[in-house]
């Protein structure tokens, strides 16, 4: 579904993307990892159209979006959880999805048995539903934030360390969410640092160093063989809980 | 599990919703505490809704500009030339209308101030439309030279003015029916005034609902907050972006009218007299807040009212003051909008 | 060619063109009194001379740090008036003159510390911003203080007596022209000039303006790098203002007369504007060649627009177009123009070509 080939992402005078391939398999769940700083964010951004690719090519569903606007991009069906949220804190939850619903005029608008089945998978937006987004809790945020992510179906969801900073309780609500999530047949592109979290979702694997990928295969494969594990990802990723 | 874990996240409680109110208050504060400098209630009241209607026609023009910057990082140095733009039309269109506008009846009198307010707000709201595209599209995100080529669209601006109306100042006399003062017990209250205070309150109101309950104001208030996630939900906010200049320039020039009423006078000079007002009125707001923007507006023109009447030397400074005053209680103005 | 380097710092033209542009602006307003016969040629060139220390001070800030100002000309006017209040309260004395300018450069220096520390924690728009209010109150202010300032009207006062036209060092005039006061003003004022401006190239050539160069391209960088970036900014600030109000010593001293709109005026600060970027940013040269081109265009070209004003009477709005009193429409545009196509102003563009 999203090919990208030879893929260089300048930022200013620093060269991030040193020519990344990478595929994401329709249906599938894919786990980008790699420590902090090897281009997994610019990555994401690179795909969303927030930082330019130049050279390179990123092919979704077939046609080259490389120099396509973001909210074009976004019109293709592509659904983008940044790092840091990106929630709308003076608005209210309920503000915050009727945005991210784009066929909505207001919350009516929006398709009831889908939000009910959001409403089951995050029960803190259906509680909050009226208060202003910035008062939720880090782990509400992010939920919120996948939440609007899905509030419409999209082809293709790119998501930014949904874990981080997360209580160890609320990450296993958040698996539990994703399990949901790929059931529906959702094509999801996951950057996380924290291999335990990973492992549990992800079907497929790549990992990232120095803005190149260094490694791609099943994740099954990646998840039985430590000694790989120690050697792509060093001691202090597989230490993450 | 997850039946717990959710349960239990379901309740953790919020903080209570406490909107920051106290800003508000400053304004009832500013006018007690004039009281007693002033000393006579009916003066009081006579320049209290001179201020407010001075403020009202303020934030009418600034409202624009704020939101504009809020929005799209863009300073428009010229934001002026629309406000005389404005004053100018107003000029023009009234003086087709000298029987209209110098007969008593208010009605008539209102149907002559609609055209000229309509066609200000069309002009300006056009020459604004040009004006982003022309001037400020080539250089967004560069702030040092967004600052300098909106100056000097303003100064093309004002020069053609004079070229087209003359550089001389015009008197622009009320309509019949707004002059004088209406006697509300011992006070005096001019009518002009009050017809702007009505007309400030509807305006607000206005955006108030625009912003609060229809989906593009949603977009706006996102878009303050955070352009590029309102993109990557898929919305073309450029497009937001020159409706609410438009939009803003608009209200420039409507702003540009009634101020020109309001002194009774245009000079081409004006656009860049007001600009000078404006840009405290925001830095006071907070850029980017339209209710910072109303409060501050408020304020500026109470305190000008007040201190013209008490100290005329330092009625010139007053807005300075305020601003260091404000700045040094919030550095980023009454209602700074959450980061980008 | 050595003693050329070091005099200008290091900082060469780096263009035949430009250096010879240079070269003939300098010869020019050297020789002034004595190949531009008349009063208005001299007071154009003594106004070049003045131009380019205002200009180049602001290219220091704007330029070479990366700061939009617009209380520069509250600076030159404090100038101004320091040297008019001191002259007319204390009379047309040397001393009274360095008190003026001493008390002058006290009070600039005070102000933009004040406003450096106050202004340059905060985002740029809003420095810009504040700077605009601040020296336009300072605009309304002279004009209120009359008994100070003289309101409306300004001062006119006596400069000391070497100075005045009246004066006369040598009988005999020297090649054609008379050795008189205005003279030695004319060189004194070129001297005093000359000597700023290559100060300033100093300065912007040092380390200390290395880092404010650091500065402008990349705060962050330049913070991270252990440069207290508030501390540099509010030196350039200071360093600023201070040239600026020497300028404005110079002015008012040449006119003998000083008023608000001599020295405040929002015109000047829009004239400086348009100098520095079609100069030049960050080039000092920019300066020279900006403020030589603006101010003798400014003087002779509005002649030129009146004669087309008059032959195009009649025609509808024609002459209004062209009128001389519209010279500030055509600067406008050229401003517009140069800050998108010209970035680099005159001096950019001639380093360009190499």
């Amino acid at each position: 579904m999203l090919k990208l080939e030879g893929v260089h992402t300048h930022i200013g005078a620093y060269h991030i993307l040193h020519g990344v391939d990478l595929e994401v398999v329709q249906g599938e769940l894919t786990v980008l990892l790699g420590r902090n700083g090897a281009g997994k964010t610019t990555t994401l951004r690179s795909i969303m159209g927030l930082w330019r690719v130049a050279p390179g090519r990123v092919l979704f569903e077939g046609d080259d979006i490389a120099a396509r606007t973001t909210p074009e991009i976004a019109h293709r069906g592509i659904a983008y959880v940044p790092e840091n949220m990106g929630i709308f804190a003076d608005l209210t939850v309920r503000e915050n999805m009727v945005l991210a619903a784009r066929g909505a005029r207001r919350a009516e608008d929006i398709d009831a048995r889908r939000l009910d089945w959001i409403f089951g998978l995050f029960p803190a937006i259906k509680k909050f539903w009226q208060h202003p987004a910035g008062l939720l809790s880090g782990g509400q945020k992010q939920m919120l934030a996948v939440a609007r992510a899905i509030v419409e179906p999209r082809k293709l969801l790119l998501v930014d360390e949904p874990s981080k900073g997360l209580a160890p309780a609320i990450i296993q609500n958040m698996i539990t969410a994703f399990r949901e999530l790929k059931q529906t047949d959702t094509t999801i592109l996951l950057v996380e640092q924290n291999f335990n979290f990973a492992r549990q979702l992800g079907d497929r694997v790549a990992v990232m160093d120095d803005g190149r990928i260094v490694h791609t295969g099943r994740m099954a494969e990646l998840a039985d063989d430590e000694d790989l594990q120690q050697r792509l990802l060093g001691l202090s990723l597989a230490a993450h809980q | 599990m997850t039946v717990s874990v959710a349960a239990a996240a379901a309740h953790e409680t919020l903080p209570a919703v406490k909107p920051d109110r106290l800003p508000l208050l400053l304004l009832p504060a500013l006018a007690l505490v004039a009281l007693p400098f002033i000393g006579s209630f009916s003066t009081w009241v006579t320049l209290t809704v001179a201020g407010l209607a001075m403020g009202m026609i303020i934030f009418i023009i600034a409202s624009g500009l704020t939101l504009v910057f809020g929005l799209m990082d863009v300073l428009n140095f010229g934001h002026g030339v629309f406000i005389a733009l404005g004053a100018y039309l107003a000029i023009s269109v009234l003086g087709l209308m000298g029987d209209w506008t110098a007969s008593e009846n208010l009605l008539l009198n209102l149907l002559a101030l609609l055209p000229a307010m309509l066609a200000a707000m069309a002009v300006a709201g056009a020459v604004g439309f040009a004006f982003e595209r022309v001037i400020i599209r080539p250089v967004y995100g560069q702030h040092l030279k967004q600052i300098l080529i909106t100056m000097g669209g303003m100064i093309v601006g004002e020069e053609l003015i004079k070229v087209i109306w003359g550089a001389q100042t015009i008197p622009l006399p009320l309509p019949a029916a707004f002059r004088g003062s209406l006697l509300l017990g011992e006070a005096a209250v001019e009518k002009y005034r009050l017809i702007a205070v009505v007309i400030g309150l509807a305006v607000f109101a206005a955006m108030f609902w625009v912003l609060s309950r229809t989906k593009a104001g949603l977009l706006i208030r996102a878009g303050v907050q955070d352009r590029e996630m309102v993109e990557s939900l898929g919305y073309r906010i450029r497009r937001l972006f020159v409706a609410v200049f438009v939009a803003g320039s608009a209200l420039a020039g409507l702003g540009g009218v009634m101020w020109g009423l309001y002194q009774q006078n245009v000079t081409p000079q004006m656009g860049a007299q007001v600009n000078v007002l404006i840009f405290i009125v925001i830095i006071i707001g907070g850029l980017g807040s339209v209710g910072g923007c109303f409060i501050g507006a408020l304020l500026v023109g109470l305190l000008a009212n007040y201190a013209g009447f008490l100290a005329p030397k330092v009625a010139l400074f007053s807005n300075i003051l305020l601003m260091v005053a404000v700045l040094l209680w919030r550095p980023q103005g009454i209602y700074p909008v959450a980061n980008r | 060619m050595a003693f050329i380097n070091r005099l200008l710092s290091g900082d060469l033209p780096r263009s035949r063109v430009l250096t010879a542009v240079l070269i003939v602006i300098v010869a020019a307003l050297a020789l002034a009194p004595f190949v531009f016969p008349g009063a208005k040629a001299l007071n154009v060139a003594a106004k070049v001379c003045i131009f380019i220390v205002l200009v180049a001070s602001f290219d220091l800030l704007l330029g070479y740090t990366g700061i939009v100002s617009f209380a520069h000309t509250m600076f030159f006017g404090i100038g101004a008036y320091g040297v008019a209040v001191a002259l007319t309260r204390l009379g047309p004395s040397w001393p009274a003159m360095g008190a003026g300018v001493a008390a002058a450069l006290a009070l600039s220096l005070g102000l933009s510390l004040l406003i450096g520390l106050f202004s340059l924690r905060v985002k740029a728009i809003f420095y810009a911003m504040i700077t605009l209010a601040v020296a336009s109150a300072f605009q309304t202010l002279a004009s209120q203080l009359s008994e100070i300032t003289g309101g409306e009207d300004g001062l006119n006062f006596k400069v000391p007596e070497m100075l005045t036209p009246g004066f006369s060092l040598a009988d005999a005039p020297f090649l054609g022209v008379a050795v008189d006061g205005k003279l030695i003003s004319y060189y004194l004022l070129f001297a005093i000039a000359l000597a700023l401006f290559l100060v300033m190239l100093r300065i912007v050539n040092s380390p200390f303006g290395r880092v404010l160069q650091a500065i402008r391209e990349n705060a962050f960088r330049a913070e991270a790098l252990g440069y207290r970036t508030v501390v540099y900014r509010t030196a350039s600030n200071v360093l600023s203002a201070g040239f600026a109000t020497l300028a404005g010593a110079l002015l008012a001293l040449w006119l003998r007369y000083n008023g608000p709109d001599t020295s405040l005026s929002f015109e000047i600060m829009i004239d400086i504007l348009l100098m520095v970027v079609i100069g030049g940013m960050g080039t000092m040269y920019g300066a020279v060649v900006g403020a030589a081109l603006f101010i003798v265009a400014q003087n002779y070209l509005q002649d030129l627009m009146k004669l087309a004003s008059d032959a195009a009477a009649g025609l509808p709005l024609l002459p209004d177009l062209v009128h001389p009193d519209r010279w500030l429409l055509w600067l406008g545009i050229l401003f517009v123009l140069s800050v998108y196509h010209f970035p680099a102003g005159i001096v950019g563009r001639l380093r360009a070509k190499k």
